[in-house]
């Protein structure tokens, strides 16, 4: 059995992968010019006077910047098991606690956009696969929607649905006048918020679905088994069955590679919405030189994007006999 | 013997933005029942075109005339829909690809299944007992049936293309060029396997398209030689190939390797130039242009089909007869 | 393996209609971008200089103005001077025009000095892993998948965030430095492909070396292929860059369209409904990357002709 084998592989490959964004983003301030931490401390965050030398006390013991580099490494690796991220000056909050606060809005906005967007983009793509007419009229617009920032287009919607036409609300997750609770008037209002961000995702990402399965329908109905399964007769409707099977396989590994864009997107997006999520932490952070929470965010998107690819890569081992067998051999 | 196919004056022609590509231009031959026929001839000249047509002619292809009566109807006047029913039951065909033939990602029985119901037939359970009969026959696992096309070697997809293919009992089985690609000793298998349907019953009669007469010795009954979209010679195959009339199969002949002949000594025979296209292919002899033969009249006049032997016919002026053109 | 002849090849291209229209529209933003100033009185960053002496000294009026108002401005020396704003002014009294038209220069400078390091590195580094094969091959593409997962965005802002002055060359670089993988791998399958031909093992029996091989018989196979990861490189970048203007991560020293949308937003642009200061920014990049699309589609549909359609 094949399975296995490929098991351990992508585990493998993964926790490299995990072990280098790691010490990525250890050693990246340390390769930057100048002390980032004192940077951070000295830029103006409105410190006063005696809090300044407090925390430079308190990171140089917490990160032991006066040790060799290895200590140092060492450390980071412990405190980062021990939960420990650092703390975020701008918020005056531990690092971990403000992306636990701030991850169930990437989530309950990134994932259905996500999901949607392919199962529409695709469903959208097959038809322009196999009718002509409706692919020519319907091509240029995909091609449009793929070539537009998600930012952009999320200003367009608020620009138009929110401040012109009034429909729905665009700044935040939630009316701050309302206190967040699981009654009816809480979750409407949460939802009124919501749809805005989930649409500037969702919306944009279609065009790139829709253009890969146009391109791989349009390339496995010319395969040698479609014309095989023609010659003995089978209806338009079996071939059409068949080539589209094979055309969302590679629609699924594209998931995973969209992955880090959309997680990109997100974070222009939420901060055109003010929406509580890692992306405006993560801009105020870069915007503030708040190092830790920048660290912080960085490694929870890059572990995030990669727990969904090995779980999009052990799915696709078992709807793909391909991947197993290719491991069986070999 | 009762014939199967008849073929009359066919023309295929492809259609390109310059004009037609006259691929196969009034063709007519006759598949009798029981025989394997073959048709033979370097690639390009339209054999490959002949076949498909009968089963699945597709754009830029294009019938120009002519029908192709198989068993009593016209392939080339059937609705689409009864040409879709014809095809598996009674027409089938051994695609030249037959290797990725089968869709990689579907089990062989769900792919068997998705077409015999196509062609109503309504038990799953009987169609699978047949496909592992027949799997078992040509001496694969009965397992094979369970298993994705990608699990197998190349030989063992090649011997279920063609259990795949012949499942329904055609009457008439296309083999296109089933053995271009494959070693000597799965060539042997191929060629032994459709024997071994043809004395089953499994299959009445074939239609074997090659490039190679070495294997048409081996397996056909009758067989034609087409050149540039024509037949130019046409008859047994014991006959053709001890005593060829047209100068193009004589050579076709010649360039075989054969075997007790030391090519350090003796010179290994093509034939010399290029096929001409077949966009505006000449008014007279097609072959004119590499005949050693060629005379005077050859280039203007187009040779009819003449009998020099029992079933034999050649298109050549050196067997006389003043083209009624 | 027959080598077509190049400019056979460039005719092709500009037969095709997709090629044309996509080919045409960047055209039309590139020479935008290159005689726009001269519509305008305005210098880079939308304010009025004026010379006195050997000092340039800027003044505005501050007023916050719709696209195509006439304004009379006061110069330093009290001189009155019309001037026209084709798309406006922004909260400031600067004018938008000579910022889109600056900002789109250093939008497509950044995208294509980004898109050159990508595609050489991507292209250098999938040449090598594709042609050498065994180890080398299996570590560099390690590297690839790695850089693969990884979100080039998000380690774009944590390397930009460190850096305290940004020019638009360190942004490219930066850029370029995370999109090569890619192209790496798309040329490293390509490559597999190509040593595997006829010709390049002919090359190989006669003794030519490495470096020759490859510049000599892969390289002019693969000509149409590179410059289509480019593309896709330079169109990849223009994003990124004008994602990182928008967090606020962009060139600190230079005015780029990400960076008008940016400061749009703001300044509560939206809100009030100054569509002349967040629409034309958007639009171009949106316009320029859909050119760049259809240039590769035609390409595509020239050099795999089937994903032609319908008898064009």
């Amino acid at each position: 059995m094949g399975f296995k084998k490929y098991l351990a592989r992508k585990t493998g490959v993964y926790l490299i992968t995990f072990l280098f964004a790691v010490t990525l983003n250890w050693l990246l301030p340390r390769l930057m010019p100048g002390n980032p931490i004192e940077a951070m401390l000295s830029s103006n965050l409105g410190l006063a006077p005696g809090e300044k030398e407090v925390l430079m006390e308190y990171y140089s013991q917490l990160y032991g910047l006066d040790k060799p580099l290895w200590e140092q490494f060492v450390n980071f690796w412990v405190s980062l098991f021990h939960g420990d991220l650092g703390y975020s000056i701008l918020y005056r909050a531990p690092v971990t606690d403000l992306i636990k606060h701030a991850l169930p809005y990437d989530v309950v906005i990134l994932l259905p956009a996500i999901v949607l967007s392919w199962v529409v983009g695709n469903w959208l793509g097959a038809i322009a696969g196999k009718n002509k007419k409706y692919d020519r009229y319907t091509m240029p617009l995909f091609y449009f929607l793929a070539s537009m920032p998600y930012f952009w287009f999320a200003m367009l919607l608020v620009y138009f649905v929110g401040v012109r036409a009034g429909w729905l609300p665009y700044q935040g997750a939630y009316d701050p006048a309302i206190i967040p609770s699981l009654s009816f008037g809480f979750i409407s209002n949460f939802l009124q918020h919501w749809i805005l961000p989930f649409l500037s995702l969702f919306i944009v990402q279609i065009g790139s679905w829709a253009i890969g399965m146009r391109n791989m329908i349009i390339y496995e109905l010319e395969a040698d088994y479609v014309r095989y399964l023609e010659a003995l007769g089978g209806s338009e409707k079996l071939l059409t069955k068949h080539a589209y099977r094979n055309a969302i396989l590679p629609q699924v590994t594209g998931l995973a590679l969209q992955l880090g864009l959309m997680v990109a997107g997100a974070i222009a997006t939420e901060t055109v919405f003010n929406y509580p999520g890692i992306g405006v932490l993560i801009m105020n952070a870069a915007l503030s030189q708040d190092y830790f929470l920048l660290q912080g965010a960085f490694l929870m998107v890059v572990i995030s994007v990669l727990a969904a690819n090995f779980i999009i890569d052990i799915i696709y081992a078992f709807i793909d006999p391909r991947v197993r067998t290719s491991y069986t051999e070999g | 013997m009762s014939t199967l196919l008849d073929v009359r004056n066919l023309k295929v022609y492809y259609k390109t933005p310059v004009g037609y590509v006259k691929a196969v231009d009034n063709v007519s031959f006759k598949v009798k029942e029981g025989e394997v026929f073959g048709v033979a001839g370097e690639s390009g000249c339209g054999k490959s075109t002949l076949v498909h047509s009968l089963i699945l002619r597709k754009p830029p292809m294009t019938h120009m005339g002519g029908q192709a009566i198989f068993k009593g109807r016209d392939l080339m006047q059937l609705s689409k829909e009864e040409e879709r029913k014809i095809k598996y039951t009674e027409l089938s065909i051994i695609p030249q690809y037959a290797m990725n033939a089968l869709n990689p990602t579907k089990k062989i029985k769900d792919i068997v299944w998705d077409i015999a119901r196509e062609h109503g037939y309504e038990d799953r359970s009987e169609v699978e007992k047949l496909l592992r009969e027949r799997l078992a026959m040509v001496k694969l696992s009965e397992k094979v049936a369970d298993m994705y096309p990608v699990e197998l070697s190349g030989g063992m997809r090649q011997r279920a293309t063609m259990v795949v293919s012949t499942l329904m009992n055609p009457d008439l089985l296309i083999a296109d060029e089933v053995t271009s690609a494959l070693d000597v000793t799965t060539q042997r298998v191929v060629l032994e396997l459709l024997h071994y349907f043809m004395e089953q019953g499994i299959v009445k009669s074939i239609i074997f398209v090659t490039h190679d007469l070495a294997l048409l010795d081996k397996i056909a009954d009758r067989f034609m030689v087409m050149y540039a979209g024509k037949v130019v010679e046409m008859g047994p195959t014991e006959e053709l190939i001890n005593s060829p009339s047209h100068p193009y199969t004589t050579m076709l002949i010649e360039s075989l390797p054969k075997i007790g002949v030391r090519y350090r000594e003796t010179k290994l025979k093509g034939i010399p130039g290029y096929p001409i296209s077949l966009l505006n292919p000449p008014k007279g002899c097609r072959f004119y242009t590499r005949c050693p033969y060629a005379m005077e009249h050859c280039p203007r006049v187009e040779p009819s089909l003449i009998e020099v032997g029992e079933d034999h016919v050649v298109a050549c002026h050196l067997y006389g007869g003043e083209s009624n053109e | 393996m027959p080598r077509r002849n190049r400019m056979e090849t460039v005719k092709i291209a500009f037969r095709n209609r997709k090629f044309q229209f996509g080919f045409g529209l960047l055209m039309f933003f590139v020479i935008f971008a290159l005689i726009g100033p001269l519509f305008t009185n305005f210098a880079w960053d939308g304010l009025y200089y004026e010379k006195v002496g050997k000092v340039e000294l800027a003044s505005y009026s501050g007023r916050h103005l719709p696209p195509m108002s006439r304004e009379e401005i006061w110069t330093y020396t009290g001189k009155k001077v019309e001037v026209l704003h084709i798309l406006g002014t922004d909260i400031q009294g600067k004018d938008l025009y000579a910022q889109l038209v600056y900002g789109l220069r250093t939008s497509l400078w950044i995208a294509a000095l980004a898109a050159i390091i990508g595609t050489i590195l991507g292209v250098s580094i999938g040449f090598v892993s594709g042609y050498k094969g065994g180890w080398v091959d299996e570590i560099l593409m390690m590297v690839v998948n790695i850089m693969l997962v990884i979100p080039a965005i998000v380690l774009l802002i944590l390397v930009a965030a460190y850096l305290s002055a940004r020019s638009p060359e360190i942004q490219a670089l930066i850029i370029g430095l995370t999109g090569w993988p890619w192209v790496a791998r798309a040329v490293r399958s390509q490559t597999l492909s190509l040593k595997n031909r006829e010709f390049v093992s002919l090359a190989r029996l006669a003794g030519q070396s490495d470096l020759r091989i490859i510049f000599g018989e892969i390289m002019p196979n693969m000509v149409s292929y590179v410059f289509m990861a480019g593309i896709l490189q330079f169109s990849g970048a223009i994003l990124s860059s004008a994602t990182l203007d928008f967090i606020g991560l962009g060139p600190t020293t230079m005015v780029s369209l990400g960076n008008i949308l940016q400061k749009a937003i703001a300044h509560n642009a939206l809100q009030f409904g100054w569509w002349w200061w967040f629409i034309p920014p958007g639009l171009i990049i949106t316009l320029i990357i859909t050119a760049l699309f259809f240039i590769n589609l035609g390409m595509e549909e020239v050099f795999n002709p089937r994903l032609r359609r319908g008898g064009e």
